[in-house]
């Protein structure tokens, strides 16, 4: 492939990636046409090498069940996956995720849904391991071990769906506007220094982990090889990939609350730390000490979703644009209020988040 | 002779409606309504000429960008890059703004009612007659006139959604070496940049604060007096042009 003539002529619209995110806290369900509409409004942020979402609530029927979501370049490839899924699983259901032909949606790779339970009888060299890092073992062996197939969602009544293309046109694709979830986080990618393919769009999940990001994980190599310690293999070629695995190792099996995970992406400064009263300074010190190999370097504006709830979480120097807004039960996030407000024109209050400081929605019980 | 036109902005991509309005103002047009606008980047970018801007909703990124001489009102929140580089005229936002409010800016006023994002008035720079100059109402977020070269940054904290916050954020005036920033009030000391101090106000610093607050609380239909009820300090450079001599040795 070779680069077109005069490309420098060329007229560029100036972009970054988009994020956007709303949660109903109530749990009433939200269509799907809310954020494929906030994403579109925000077209220009990403350059069509990379759209996505991630839906909560979307399969409350098969809401017991491990949802898998694969995407495979061969129909072998997805016949491997499925012998090592078989491996570890009972399959309770096994379709194509519906999808539609759009005309701006090109090569695009076999996409598969399981819904699954880990066997009762479970194989010999992973019996001691906990139901959730079972899982958490087979998805990277499918990833790191299945050529041409992998995983790009595995939580319950969650699902992740993404591509290359602008997300309008992925939503399109996989007839987003079907689904209603009461959390939604969408993304736009403008690729700066990973491949824009099919597997490095955002979201990122992790059992009901999703990450949506706007910015650069600098830190990429140090936190990559932190969670291969750990049993996180990366294998999908974008840095925001680390974030994913990091909430799970931080939160799931360390038992960080969010607030104190994010005081590990993005903790306070030395100089902040050296303020602040005994015994918090003692927290923080330890913090940066034991987790200096987690700290997100870098600009970044990610909305993190499970299911009790979303996060936004900014950079410290905040190199990232990120509003939040809200309207009665809902909380929206997003890198441009217009984006809110073509969605929800009236909002209760408008904010930019400080640098560093989480902002956390819980849903109600 | 005014002559008045109205835009409706639903729905239209940035590039038509800013052609409408170049074509528009090519015309004739003095005064330009716009209405429903939502996201639209680069409004009223480059536009040369006094002429007046009424934008209803929330305009997207680099409003006004390399503006010189229009009268943009906003009566609603405005994104982030507002004023990237504009030259002359005066931007009035009836809400908050983003990130990067007057990057670069060489000339006019921005009036903002209330907070604003990260880096606001980074670079600014002043040139004889040319004084850019800065109102925030609210409060700001870190590096504010960060690497500040000239012109005038006055930071209320008044109008702001967080009253927990300090009214100006970490690193305030990191490597201003020309300019001005005033704050009311006051401000943390460890929200000030390095090697920089706030000092008391004089005579000569009042009387600017006075006339700008004047302009600021007519255009925004505010109390001058109730602004100017508390003092006032003042954060200058403590250096001048340090790199002059690094390629071409005075």
């Amino acid at each position: 492939m070779k680069a077109p003539e005069r490309y420098y002529d060329f007229q560029k619209d100036i972009s970054g990636c988009g994020v956007f995110g709303v949660i109903d806290t109530k749990k009433k369900l939200i269509n799907g046409e809310m954020p494929i509409k906030a994403m579109a409004c925000m077209h220009d942020r990403g350059n069509g090498l990379g759209g996505g979402f991630a839906a909560y609530g979307i399969y409350p029927d098969l809401a017991d069940k491990y949802a898998f979501h694969l995407m495979c370049d061969t129909q072998d490839a997805l016949e491997n996956a499925e012998q090592v899924i078989k491996h570890y699983f009972t399959v309770h259901e096994s379709h194509p995720i519906p999808t539609r032909k759009v005309l701006s949606i090109k090569n695009a790779p076999l996409v598969w849904r399981f819904f699954l339970t880990p066997k009762k009888e479970r194989p010999a060299e992973v019996r001691e391991l906990g139901e959730q890092d079972y899982v958490v073992h087979a998805v990277m062996h499918i990833n790191h071990k299945i050529p041409g197939a992998f995983v790009f969602s595995s939580g319950k009544n969650m699902g992740a769906f993404k591509g290359v293309g602008f997300p309008e046109d992925i939503a399109d694709f996989f007839r987003l506007e079907e689904y209603s979830a009461y959390i939604w986080t969408g993304h736009n990618r403008f690729p700066t220094n990973t491949p824009g393919w099919w597997g490095g769009a955002h979201p990122f999940t992790l059992l009901d982990w999703s990450i949506v990001h706007n910015g650069e994980i600098s830190s990429y190599g140090i936190n990559r090889r932190y969670l291969c310690e750990h049993d996180y293999l990366c294998t999908l070629m974008t840095d925001t990939e680390v974030v994913a695995y990091e909430l799970d190792l931080l939160i799931r099996k360390h038992g960080l609350s969010k607030e104190m995970a994010c005081k590990v992406f993005a903790p306070p400064f030395w100089d902040e730390i050296a303020r602040m009263p005994k015994q918090e300074r003692d927290v923080y010190t330890a913090l940066r000490m034991v987790y200096g190999s987690a700290l997100l370097n870098g600009p970044f504006a990610i909305l993190v979703a499970d299911s009790t709830g979303l996060f936004g979480l900014n950079d410290r120097i905040k190199l990232r644009p990120l509003v939040v807004a809200e309207k009665d039960n809902m909380v929206f996030m997003s890198s441009e209020e217009s984006s809110i407000r073509e969605v929800q024109a009236e909002l209760d209050r408008v904010w930019m988040p400080k640098a560093g400081e989480p902002v956390i929605v819980h849903l109600e019980a | 002779m005014s002559k008045k036109v109205t835009f409706d902005a639903q729905g239209v991509y940035y590039r038509q409606l800013n052609e409408q309005i170049r074509a528009a103002i090519a015309a004739g047009a003095t005064e330009v309504i716009l209405k429903n606008v939502n996201s639209q980047r680069y409004i009223a970018g480059a536009v040369d000429g006094p002429i007046k801007f009424e934008i209803n909703g929330v305009p997207g990124q680099d409003l006004c960008s390399f503006m010189r001489g229009p009268t943009v009102r906003v009566k609603a929140n405005a994104q982030d890059g507002v004023g990237n580089t504009m030259d002359d005229g005066l931007i009035i936002i009836e809400g908050l703004a983003g990130d990067v409010v007057g990057y670069a800016m060489r000339g006019g006023r921005i009036f903002i009612k209330g907070d604003v994002g990260y880096r606001v008035g980074i670079h600014m720079k002043a040139y004889m007659e040319k004084l850019p100059t800065i109102v925030i109402g609210g409060k700001a977020g870190d590096f504010l006139g960060e690497y500040m070269a000239g012109g005038i940054l006055l930071l209320l904290g008044m109008f702001s959604d967080k009253p927990n916050e300090p009214i100006a954020g970490r690193s305030l005036g990191t490597g201003m070496h020309g300019g001005v920033i005033y704050v009311r009030g006051g401000v943390p000391k460890e929200q000030v940049g390095p090697g920089l101090t706030t000092q008391p106000v004089d005579e000569a610093d009042l009387e600017i604060i006075t006339a700008l607050v004047k302009d600021y609380a007519k255009e925004l239909k505010l109390d001058a007096k109730a602004i100017m009820a508390e003092p006032f300090v003042k954060i200058r450079p403590f250096s001048h042009r340090p790199y002059g001599n690094l390629y071409v040795p005075a």
